[in-house]
């Protein structure tokens, strides 16, 4: 994914929802997305199947997929990767099945899109896969309506359903922000092993740094539609070069480390029509200085950020923190 | 599945029962008027009240003059109109109910036709010109009054056009038994005419209903399954959105049987249900009046029965979990 872009034309002015995101998944490989809500992560993976399909909507830049353009590609050219090549997993199971049919159906429907496959065989495979992403009793069950399965249940049938077709790339548009915490963990597991399993790439799309540290081997986190920094998940997650990736792995709670409060980043995601020109961050960002009236770019080698802050400054800051803490 | 409907019909049952409380009580309990000059009707003699009185059982009490009044009226079913005296009510009801049935039913399956088509050819034409076109023509067919829509049709084809539609009948009715053809020809018109504003209504709801669909969580995963946009539209979006177009179908349907075609019976000279409420309730002829009412409440209760059966049938989250 190169120099994509997303902008809604709205009455009070253009919108960048994302703004100028690159992203590279190699084979096998989970990469993360990582950003507070609004901040451009889920709009960026729905423009790479077509699904924005807003009227306002801009996209520009350039998605290839196994060496070729699919951005902007017709509904009909973009058929058999979507579901097909590419699955997505949604991040509310509980609205993202159609209720009038049964599971069995639905994943039979998509499975039938793309196969050769007879009625029979693909309800066997849609059996098949139900086990798989354990669901007990898969063979009684596919014949089960959406609304007669718990949450997490859910999601793992709508993971059994993008998985049908064993894509090359599962997109997963936080898949487990609507679940339980004991659920969270399941399914998360249930994603890993499947990587492994079926050998499909996984981009993974979290406001939750620890869902991030648990399954991302690359990460890159976005603020207001930009990408601030990205890099290998250990690297990012350890050495965070970025204020914005500072506070967001200072937001989660840690055991054995007692604060009267939670971290918070100050302020609100601002409103995506006044992104200010320079760092979009700078008006939230403890140390902000003049620089920031420009726009960083993201530099480094393996490890990305775009920020003013020299290295010194960084270890600097880092420092000071420890010793306060 | 079977359960629910047993349910569905009892409730149903009862729900008769109600209504027929309810209407003898309003026909013959209305406090400071007399049920005896009501049902012989304008100017009766003395004598003829008096007959009235004990048929009725109009000085025993209230439970029972209800129970001689559905005896009457469902089981030897020889209540008879005073009005015109001596003919009974029933045989009114069951002469008047195929006109109204026939009528409604052909109009129903133009307007479900017609109004199907349009709302889904206008959901998945959104933004484009035939969107707005269909609408117009359907806020246009809601605008128009049947019985000035009638008229019109009635007058272009029986006069200014008559040599191009000469092969069309007058007004009136033919009963299926006697001619099907002739049947159907003489309903063209009315069927036509009354569809006209309900394929208005319906392709206006539909429409509403799809889009709203297509902005739902579960078409965006029909997307990113790959589904061509048509089998979206038809498969999951109409899918989901017919469940209120057939609820309002059962309802307008019911109602229509009921004797709420009535001005396109008057229209088109057709002895329905409609009319016969409306004369009767012009002479007032009480026992007429009431034996409508409960016919069409009758129709109403097992529609919306009925509706709720086929409700279970498109929505399994309404079905009862045994």
């Amino acid at each position: 994914m190169r120099d994509l872009s997303v902008s809604f034309a709205t009455r009070q002015g253009l919108v960048r929802a994302v703004d100028g995101l690159n992203l590279e998944v190699g084979p096998g490989e989970v990469v993360g997305i990582v950003g507070e809500s609004g901040s451009g992560k889920s709009v960026a993976m729905y423009s790479v199947l077509g699904l924005v399909r807003d009227a306002n909507a801009s996209i520009t830049g350039s998605v290839t997929f196994e060496g070729s353009e699919i951005l902007g590609l017709s509904d009909k050219a973009m058929q058999p990767l979507r579901g097909g090549r590419i699955g997505m997993i949604f991040q509310d199971p509980m609205t993202a099945l159609t209720p009038v049919f049964t599971v069995g159906w639905q994943i039979v429907e998509q499975i039938r899109q793309h196969t050769d496959m007879t009625k029979a065989q693909a309800k066997d495979r849609a059996i098949e896969l139900l086990a798989e992403v354990g669901i007990p009793d898969a063979r009684r069950r596919v014949d089960s309506f959406p609304h007669e399965f718990s949450g997490g249940m859910r999601q793992r049938v709508v993971i059994a359903m993008a998985l049908s077709c064993n894509p090359r790339l599962l997109i997963a548009d936080e898949p487990t922000t609507a679940l339980d915490v004991t659920t969270q963990a399941q399914i998360l597991e249930l994603m890993g092993r499947l990587r492994d399993t079926h050998g499909s790439s996984i981009v993974i799309i979290t406001h939750d740094m620890g869902v991030i540290a648990e399954m991302a081997d690359r990460v890159t986190v976005m603020y207001a539609g930009r990408p601030v920094e990205s890099g290998p998940e250990t690297d990012v997650v350890r050495a965070p070069r970025h204020p914005y990736t500072w506070g967001l792995l200072g937001a989660v709670p840690r055991l054995g480390q007692r604060s009267d409060r939670l971290a918070t980043i100050p302020g609100n995601v601002m409103s995506p029509l006044d992104v200010p020109e320079g760092c979009a961050f700078a008006p939230r960002c403890e140390y902000a200085m003049p620089a920031c009236e420009r726009r960083p770019v993201m530099t480094g080698d393996r490890h990305e950020h775009a920020c003013w802050l020299s290295p010194e400054q960084r270890v600097a800051i880092r420092a000071s923190v420890e010793s306060r803490s | 599945m079977l359960t629910f409907v047993v349910r569905r019909l009892v409730s149903a049952i009862l729900v008769m029962f109600s209504i027929s409380v309810m209407v003898f009580l309003i026909f013959f309990a209305t406090p400071g008027v007399n049920p005896a000059a009501r049902i012989a009707g304008r100017s009766a003699s003395p004598q003829v009240l008096a007959q009235v009185s004990a048929e009725f059982g109009l000085n025993r009490p209230l439970p029972v003059r209800y129970g001689l009044m559905m005896w009457h009226l469902f089981v030897k079913q020889d209540l008879t109109s005073y009005v015109n005296i001596g003919v009974r009510v029933i045989p009114q009801i069951t002469g008047a109910a195929p006109v109204t049935l026939s009528l409604v039913l052909g109009a129903a399956v133009i307007w479900l036709i017609v109004g199907v088509l349009g709302g889904l050819v206008a959901a998945a034409n959104r933004g484009k010109w035939i969107d707005p076109l269909i609408m117009f023509g359907g806020i246009a067919a809601v605008s128009i009054p049947v019985f000035w829509l009638g008229q019109v049709v009635g007058l272009l084809t029986q006069t200014k056009f008559h040599s191009v539609f000469r092969w069309l009948p007058g007004s009136g009715y033919v009963s299926f038994s006697q001619s099907p053809g002739q049947w159907a020809l003489h309903l063209l018109l009315p069927w036509l005419t009354l569809a006209t504003l309900y394929a208005g209504v319906y392709a206006r709801v539909l429409r509403a209903e799809l889009v709203n669909a297509m902005n739902e969580d579960y078409v965006r995963t029909a997307r990113a399954k790959g589904l061509s946009e048509r089998r979206i539209l038809v498969r999951h979006a109409l899918r989901c959105s017919l469940i209120s177009v057939v609820s309002l179908f059962g309802l307008d349907f019911g109602s229509l049987v009921g004797g709420a075609a009535l001005l396109t019976e008057v229209v088109f000279g057709l002895p329905g249900i409609g009319m016969l409420t409306d004369t009767s309730l012009q002479n007032l002829d009480l026992p007429v009046i009431m034996a409508c009412v409960m016919y069409g409440a009758f129709f109403i209760v097992v529609a919306s029965a009925v509706v709720d059966v086929l409700y279970a049938v498109l929505d399994p989250r309404v079905r009862v979990v045994k």
